[in-house]
């Protein structure tokens, strides 16, 4: 059966086809609908949506999808796994093969030999699934374990392909800096020269982990600048400008992986750091770029993050002292999944498997933790989002690795969730937990995942994904109170198994939610105004621009003083019945006469005297107070 | 598979344009400095392929077994400890290892393989043969219970009993230092696996290696802090 290359171009077609003429669901008007017992399908599963309008759905690439690949089952029931077991036992291990025959046969007519002990060749679960996100000027880069993918988003409810790029060996974390893609590689697969099977050898200098960056200035011939090795590989990157010199960017590299024998990699060793003080654990990679000369990117220092800078122990985290029996013997083998830069507060928030973290990076090269947070709920701190004002920092567990079903009705609401920490003095202090309701089914997997913030004045505004529990926005404006305001969720890709999918994140930039779907392509999605959220509110947001964004390098957001960011702010002050109505309405009146250009200088006055005196009245919420504060300022300046 | 009906002038417009180079192009960078190549879609998905080994079989069929005693030590923490910290953790644990179980046997049975253990790991030491069924399946009996566990990084039989007759704080300790013990088990499972060129190659395998060097360091570490004593106060909804 030799389906697979039929299967990539008709599915993709049809996917955009289904998509352009699937209906959407009607929002509904009061409280979230239900997100339980959606159909399942591969592109035209049943869906729920509220407070958002899908504006557009981009299948996969050619190339970048395989229907057989797609589909396969995560889980077997345990009945159905004993007997299949127990038959191929009896059966003495017969040579028949699963459906990837096929592509092990194209991969030896395409010269790709099998290496010995090799067997089965052929895409797996997740060969083909998208990651993250990158966007410069009017591109957006999606990455993937099978390369990246360019996209023009000039009209950004049609996206163009532009450029496709194979490179395996990852799960593709990118970033991208003007013609630079940034790719993150870690698997024992991945190969110098972007290609597959692997390397024979123990120790080979064509075996590659660590972060590739490629040149996509011409499209017709983009090429693979540099490629810098580390010690374990990247599961993740983050790319952090140069405080003061344009022409210099450092990666921060996060990996995750065993540590590889200096026989491959020169410098390279493991254990524990009171038998090994070089060790490559407890610690991150920083690399320098020099942008103009990219190709002599390399390795300036290996900081060590998890220091007790009292004590100068490295493995500063746990005051462990004597460990009883087993114990002492137990390497922790402690590294950070992932870190969101903040270059303009000089932070960083470091989501470091057991414990969240927060980094002083006014030296991006040296980077110091400034404090520490350890949870009982917490399973694998993942990843991290800073609110704007950096007073607040939103860690997510990626409990069960992004492949489990955790969002079922009986898996607990603080476990696979939002943490939600203040930051009081630069001290990391825990608040709230945020989780989607558990109405997922077993076989879809679900999780807290990737997400960024949505600028709405006034407001902590977050979206993210989780899987196949679909996407979600949240205000967590009260940290100790975070709520949903909006969502979309479809069904699971086929009946009766888990089989991986859904939104690997979903990230706002310049009006627009963009969120990667790891089978399906990629989603664009529009708010829409609801008692969560005004159309001021929205249109506040949508002011926001960037040139790039990397989204683990979060952008400090200044509203410019527009009438309808004042709108925006009035309107949750009316929210939260923060001011008398009557008093509201004419400071309003004043503002709708500035945007319709006819701003009354009396008027505005008398606004600004408003609004200064409500934000003297005592008993105000904090959240209000700032927003009357910020209002005020602005009718200020603009008065 | 999921049959998607595709009208027939439809389908056989689309295979013809399969024929065709893709549009916009598909490369394959060479090694930095070198020239990129240009693919048709077929030859992209068959770049996807990776194979697996014998040694990527025998320890998805020997985590199955390690992972099960996890589940069973999960079992025994209700009714023996009233450390929420260890309730916690324990129960993630259980089910975290137990839906991985069902993912390993999922792999092997795709593959053609039997999800049972062949023979025991072979550590250069002699070891009894594997029992039947898990390492508690003796428990109750009046046999004394072996010393020797099934594989490095598990408990042995002994131990599994001497946990299931223990209560308070002395469970509390057996069941840390056991479970530390038996984490770091599995990571050396994975380092052995990947001393060896060609293994883990697979990218669900890779994925899997990586999440349980990483979930597994992470609650080491977490279990060794609840071992120090070291409080994490949940102060959630309150101040400092």
């Amino acid at each position: 059966m030799r389906t697979t290359v039929k299967s990539v171009v008709s599915l993709a077609a049809l996917g955009a086809a289904l998509a352009a003429c699937s209906p959407q669901a009607e929002p509904v008007a009061e409280g979230p609908p239900s997100r339980a017992d959606l159909a399942p399908g591969l592109f035209d599963a049943g869906s729920v949506i509220w407070n958002l309008e899908r504006t557009a759905s981009v299948p996969p690439p050619d190339g970048f999808f395989d229907l057989d690949t797609a589909m396969i089952a995560l889980s077997v029931p345990a009945v159905t796994a004993d007997e299949a077991g127990d038959a191929v036992t009896a059966a003495d291990d017969a040579e028949e093969e699963p459906p990837q025959d096929d592509a092990a046969v194209e991969a030896a007519e395409s010269g790709e030999a099998p290496a010995d002990e090799q067997e089965g060749r052929g895409p797996g679960l997740l060969s083909f699934a998208n990651s993250d996100l990158a966007f410069t000027g009017d591109r957006v880069i999606v990455g993937g374990f099978h390369g990246f993918n360019v996209f023009d988003a000039a009209n950004p409810d049609d996206p163009q392909h532009i450029l496709s790029v194979v490179c395996p060996g990852g799960q593709g974390d990118v970033s991208v800096h003007g013609d630079l893609v940034f790719f993150s590689t870690e698997q024992n697969r991945g190969r110098l020269d972007c290609g597959n099977g692997g390397v024979d050898a123990a120790s080979s200098p064509e075996r590659f982990l660590g972060v590739r960056i490629f040149d996509i200035s011409d499209l017709d011939a983009p090429r693979q600048v540099a490629a810098v090795q580390t010690c374990r590989g990247s599961h993740t990157h983050t790319f952090v400008p140069h405080p003061s010199d344009d022409r210099t960017a450092y990666i921060y590299v996060q990996g995750t992986s065993s540590v590889r024998p200096a026989s491959e990699l020169a410098g390279c060793s493991g254990g524990e750091p009171d038998e090994n003080p070089e060790t490559a654990l407890y610690s991150i990679d920083v690399i320098e770029v020099p942008l103009d000369a990219p190709e002599q990117a390399a390795i300036v220092s290996r900081p060590r993050i998890f220091t007790d800078y009292a004590t100068g122990e490295i493995a500063g985290l746990w005051a462990g002292g004597a460990m009883e029996d087993g114990a002492q013997t137990a390497a922790s083998t402690v590294s950070c999944h992932d870190i969101t830069v903040y270059p303009e507060m000089n932070l960083a928030g470091g989501a470091c498997g057991g414990n969240g973290i927060l980094l002083d990076i006014s030296d991006p090269v040296n980077p110091r933790r400034i404090s520490d947070l350890a949870d009982p709920n917490m399973a694998y701190w993942h990843s991290a989002t800073f609110s704007n004002d950096a007073s607040k920092l939103l860690f997510t567990d990626e409990w069960g690795g992004g492949l489990g079903a955790r969002c079922q009705a009986d898996d607990p609401a603080d476990w696979g969730a939002d943490l939600i920490a203040d930051i009081v003095d630069g001290e990391l202090q825990l608040r709230g937990f945020f989780k989607i309701p558990g109405e997922q089914s077993a076989i879809e997997n679900c999780v807290a995942h990737n997400g960024n913030i949505i600028p709405v004045p006034g407001r902590d505004i977050m979206v993210q994904g989780w899987y196949s529990g679909g996407l979600s926005i949240i205000d967590f404006t009260d940290s100790n109170n975070p709520f949903e305001i909006a969502f979309f969720d479809q069904g699971p890709l086929g009946p009766d198994a888990l089989r991986v999918a859904g939104y690997w994140a979903a990230y706002w930039h310049n009006g627009r939610i963009w969120a990667p779907e790891l089978v399906r392509g990629m989603d664009v999605f529009r708010l829409q105004a609801s008692e969560h959220l005004t159309a001021n509110e929205i249109a506040a947001a949508e002011l926001i621009r960037f040139d790039e964004a990397n989204t683990q390098t979060q952008l400090h957001i200044t509203w410019p003083d527009e009438p309808v960011v004042a709108l925006a702010l009035l309107d949750q002050v009316a929210r939260g019945g923060a001011m008398d109505a009557v008093v509201l309405g004419g400071v309003r009146d004043a503002v709708q006469g500035w945007s319709d250009g006819n701003a009354d200088a009396n008027a505005m006055a008398a606004a600004l005297a408003s609004v200064t005196d409500a934000s003297s009245r005592p008993g105000l919420s904090s959240a209000d107070a700032g927003r009357l504060s910020d209002l005020g300022a602005m009718l200020e300046r603009v008065h | 598979m999921i049959r998607l009906a595709v009208p027939a002038a439809l389908a056989a417009c689309l295979s013809a344009a399969a024929a065709l180079a893709a549009d916009p192009p598909i490369f394959q960078p060479g090694a930095p400095g070198s020239p990129s190549r240009a693919l048709s879609p077929e030859q992209s998905v068959g770049l996807a392929g990776s194979g697996y080994s014998t040694a990527d079989v025998a320890f998805m069929q020997h985590m199955i077994v390690h992972h099960g005693q996890a589940v069973e030590m999960g079992a025994l923490i209700a009714g023996r400890t009233d450390n929420r910290d260890i309730a916690l953790m324990g129960d993630r644990i259980a089910r975290s290892q137990a839906s991985e179980i069902d993912m390993m046997q999922a792999w092997l049975v795709r593959r053609g393989r039997s999800t049972q253990m062949q023979h025991p790991v072979d550590e250069g030491q002699d070891r009894p043969p594997a029992p039947s069924g898990h390492a508690m399946a003796h428990h109750g009996s009046h046999q004394a219970l072996s010393d020797v566990p099934l594989m490095p990084g598990m408990l042995s039989p002994a131990q599994m009993g001497a946990l299931a007759a223990s209560s308070g704080d002395g469970f509390d300790r057996l069941y840390l230092t056991g479970m530390i013990h038996h984490h770091q088990g599995a990571i050396d499972m994975v380092d052995r696996l990947l001393a060896d060129p060609g293994n883990g190659e697979d990218p669900q395998l890779s994925e899997f290696l990586s999440s349980i060097i990483a979930d597994q360091s992470a609650e080491i570490a977490r279990m060794r802090g609840i071992l120090a004593g070291v409080q994490i106060h949940d102060v959630r909804g309150g101040h400092p």
